[in-house]
């Protein structure tokens, strides 16, 4: 097979084929899948979520994953913040003409190991391939679909005055290792991206507690877009300390090289919890128990005053709003 | 971080807050110059913790908030001309110029970068030796040696392609500028740290001498900005303003002289029109002529409309001192980072950006 | 005009220097701080050391900060 991807590859033809079955179907194979049926048939019951994200991340290969794990892991946290089992994500590629095919190989593999790890499996699939500059390397969009169980009851709508807000801990880890690899912005750290499965977690801390009222996954625009998120939709208040929110060394002093502040730094492995008071600790204590919830810790809580608006206690004393972000986040000079 | 996090304990930070309450006993207006100053005060918070004697105002120290339409104009226009990459500090992005901003260019086509530093600009010149890169210089005197130095390097290494836009502004004579019209009312002024640490303490000694107000230069986490507002409010109440240093770990009275020495080998002093404010003399940088070759002014002509503000922006009076975003009728109506008006909410650290992100439970 | 963050010089290499700060290392010019050097704190803005930082002066801030804190405490 050649060494790049051509429009060939995408035409439907022998090439499509051949990319599907040597590159794709051997990695990711099911018996759903294998059939290669125009949709994927399946028997499913009870309330099902649904959910779709497109990946376009660039670059697509970054310290502690690349665009694929990123591909599955999203979708497979979107379904988990509802309180569902993920079961069967679908996955349709956008390749650029001239891709090379050594790194769309790399990219199925980590899509396999990210798809074993939170237990679910591709079902359906698409790949095209567009005109050299038509795409930028690789676009992924993945949908999801899981089950919820009977009495859960999760939703960005449900949180109540005296919530505990809780954190799985540390922020901005991969918003700051992407952007050590962007041009001009380079320098050398350790750190990588915490992107990862976090339905396991999900549902270990469901296990022990029936009152999580909420879940999110704060990924582009951080913490503080995520808890503005919820404050609106559940028309409350919420109150954080700074200096409860865990951020690694390496972000803080990669944050302060960039001028940027940690809560609005993207997360792709790190969720918010918030629950009843009665259960915080317990929960706390379940998820400090999961590898991607080792540093998890209370955060804040939730109001009946300022509705609709986040607080921080800063790590100097004074409160002060914390929006949504605006714009994006560029690195500044002042 | 050492250096960083000892200056950011809040016990201290509560102990110089009762220490500045005890001493401030008769109103004064403090202008903070820079805009790094304002993103700090705001986001932890220094503006409850001083007594409501204490006023604040912002300053013109805000390098893209005082950037004019029409140089801004130009570098968008510039960005249009075919075979162009702008580099550019995150920075200037997002600021409206009179019909555009280089943002929007970027939409529309031009090769627009974000870099970091100016030695990422003339990696990019190396780089794309088809190409013309143009270095959008902005900033104080902080900045300005570094845009030399690159335009030095591109000298030294041959580079026939690199192009900086002077639009580098100086500090001491636009505070100067802003005494003279005394609009402000000011009592003291927190000083700009980094740029002191460029040009030294004396060249802010004509402020307490000519003008009587007090003067301290301040670093940037939240207990250096405490301590200086305490010093200020200390002279102001003995009636001695001074130039006084509060920032002496990073801040010599002399300054960096290698770095000016590279400022004035590679610029000139010129006039320069203010946002805001209108023009100001020798108050500008432009590139000398034995660089010319280098300069974006001298190589490149772009036509420009006329250049224009938008109507209700107060951003001139804030940078100026003589308001608070809090007074203007647009601000978080019509203004909003999302859909800004004035350079002041769409710069990181335009006072109404960071009031608008980090203001107090009593602003809501 | 105003990011400068204090970077420790780890290396030195003619007119640059390899610096770190919490773990992230960066290259920086020296260029305008030539007396820097290994183990010293630099300011750093946009790419470049524009001071070294004095150590000492930074101990009197602190003591003089402590100061203030303790004799406040008092009343």
């Amino acid at each position: 097979m050649d060494d790049t991807i051509l429009l060939a590859h995408g035409s439907g033809g022998k090439l499509s084929h051949e990319l599907v079955e040597r590159t794709f179907l051997p990695f990711l194979a099911n018996p759903t899948l294998n059939k290669l049926d125009d949709s994927a048939v399946f028997e499913a019951s009870g309330r099902l979520a649904f959910t779709t994200d497109g990946y376009v991340v660039n670059p697509i290969f970054f310290p502690g994953g690349d665009i694929g794990k990123l591909a599955v892991c999203g979708t497979v946290n979107d379904l988990a913040m509802n309180g569902a089992k993920p079961l069967y994500l679908s996955l349709s590629a956008i390749i650029e003409e001239g891709f090379l095919l050594r790194e769309l190989q790399r990219i199925v593999q980590s899509i396999r190991k990210a798809a074993e790890e939170a237990g679910v499996s591709i079902i359906a699939g698409d790949t095209k391939v567009v005109n050299r500059g038509q795409a930028d390397k690789l676009f992924i969009t993945t949908s999801g679909v899981g089950i919820v169980p009977p009495a859960v009851d999760i939703s960005g709508a449900n949180a109540r005055a005296g919530d505990k807000v809780l954190l799985s801990g540390t922020i901005g880890d991969h918003g700051i290792a992407i952007m050590s690899q962007r041009e001009g912005l380079k320098f050398s750290m350790t750190l990588r991206s915490d992107c990862a499965p976090l339905n396991r977690l999900v549902s270990q801390m469901v296990e022990v507690s029936s009152r999580i009222h909420c879940l999110r996954d704060p990924t582009r625009g951080g913490l503080a877009t995520s808890l503005n998120e919820l404050a609106l939709q559940s028309n409350v208040g919420i109150v954080i300390e700074e200096a409860k929110i865990p951020v690694k060394e390496e972000v803080k002093a990669a944050c302060e090289l960039l001028g940027l502040d940690p809560i609005y730094v993207a997360n792709e492995g790190k969720l918010v919890a918030i629950v009843d008071p009665a259960d915080a600790d317990k929960i706390l204590a379940r998820m400090k128990k999961n590898r991607y919830g080792r540093d998890a810790a209370v955060i804040g809580e939730i109001t009946s005053e300022h509705q609709g608006k986040v607080m921080m206690k800063t790590r100097l004393g004074p409160s002060r709003i914390v929006d949504m972000l605006s714009g994006e986040l560029l690195p500044r000079i002042c | 971080m050492k250096f960083i996090d000892e200056y950011q304990d809040n016990k201290l930070a509560k102990a110089l807050a009762r220490r500045i309450a005890q001493h401030s006993l008769k109103t004064v207006r403090l202008m903070e110059f820079c805009g790094g100053h304002t993103h700090a005060i705001l986001r932890y918070g220094i503006r409850q913790l001083v007594p409501k004697a204490v006023e604040l105002r912002s300053g013109p120290g805000c390098p893209v908030c005082v950037t004019a339409s029409a140089d801004l104009d130009k570098a968008i226009a510039l960005a249009h001309l075919p075979g162009v990459i702008i580099t550019t500090f995150g920075d200037m992005i997002r600021v409206p110029g009179s019909y555009s901003s280089l943002q929007k260019a970027k939409a529309e086509g031009a090769d627009v970068r974000v870099v970091y530093s100016t030695i990422d600009a003339v990696e990019i010149a190396k780089g794309n030796p088809q190409k013309s890169v143009i270095f959008i210089g902005i900033g104080f005197e902080t900045t300005a040696p570094t845009i030399a130095a690159s335009i030095l390097k591109a000298q030294q290494e041959r580079i026939r392609n690199f192009y900086v836009l002077s639009l580098n502004k100086l500090t001491p004579p636009v505070m100067k500028a802003l005494l003279d019209s005394g609009e402000a009312k000011l009592d003291g002024i927190v000083c700009p740290g980094h740029v002191s640490v460029i040009i030294g303490s004396h060249p802010y000694e004509f402020i307490p001498r000519d003008y009587g107000v007090a003067c301290v230069i301040s670093g940037f986490e939240p207990l250096d900005i405490m301590l200086c507002i305490d010093k200020l409010v200390e002279q102001i109440e003995r009636g001695e303003p001074k130039v006084e240093i509060a920032y002496p770990r990073g801040v010599k009275p002399e300054g960096n002289k290698k770095a000016r020495q590279l400022m004035e080998d590679v610029f000139q002093i010129s006039e320069a029109n203010w946002r805001g404010i209108g023009v100001v003399p020798q108050s500008g940088l432009k590139v000398r002529g034995k660089y010319e070759q280098f300069d974006a002014d001298k190589v490149f002509s772009v036509s420009l409309k006329p250049s224009k503000e938008p109507k209700g922006c107060r951003c001139g009076d804030i940078i100026r001192g003589t308001a608070t975003p809090l007074e203007c009728q647009l601000f978080k109506k019509l203004c909003t980072p999302e859909s800004p008006v004035g350079p002041c909410m769409v710069s990181n650290e335009g006072a109404c950006a960071a009031y608008y992100q980090y203001g107090a439970a009593d602003d809501l | 005009m105003c990011l400068a963050i204090p970077v420790r010089i780890v290396s030195i290499d003619g007119d640059e220097a390899e610096t770190e700060i919490g773990g992230v290392r960066r290259r920086v010019s020296i260029a305008f701080t030539p007396e820097a050097k290994v183990g010293d704190y630099v300011l750093l803005h946009t790419g470049y050391a524009i001071g070294v930082v004095d150590e000492a002066e930074a101990e009197e801030t602190l003591k003089l900060l402590e100061e203030i804190a303790s004799l406040s405490e008092v009343h």
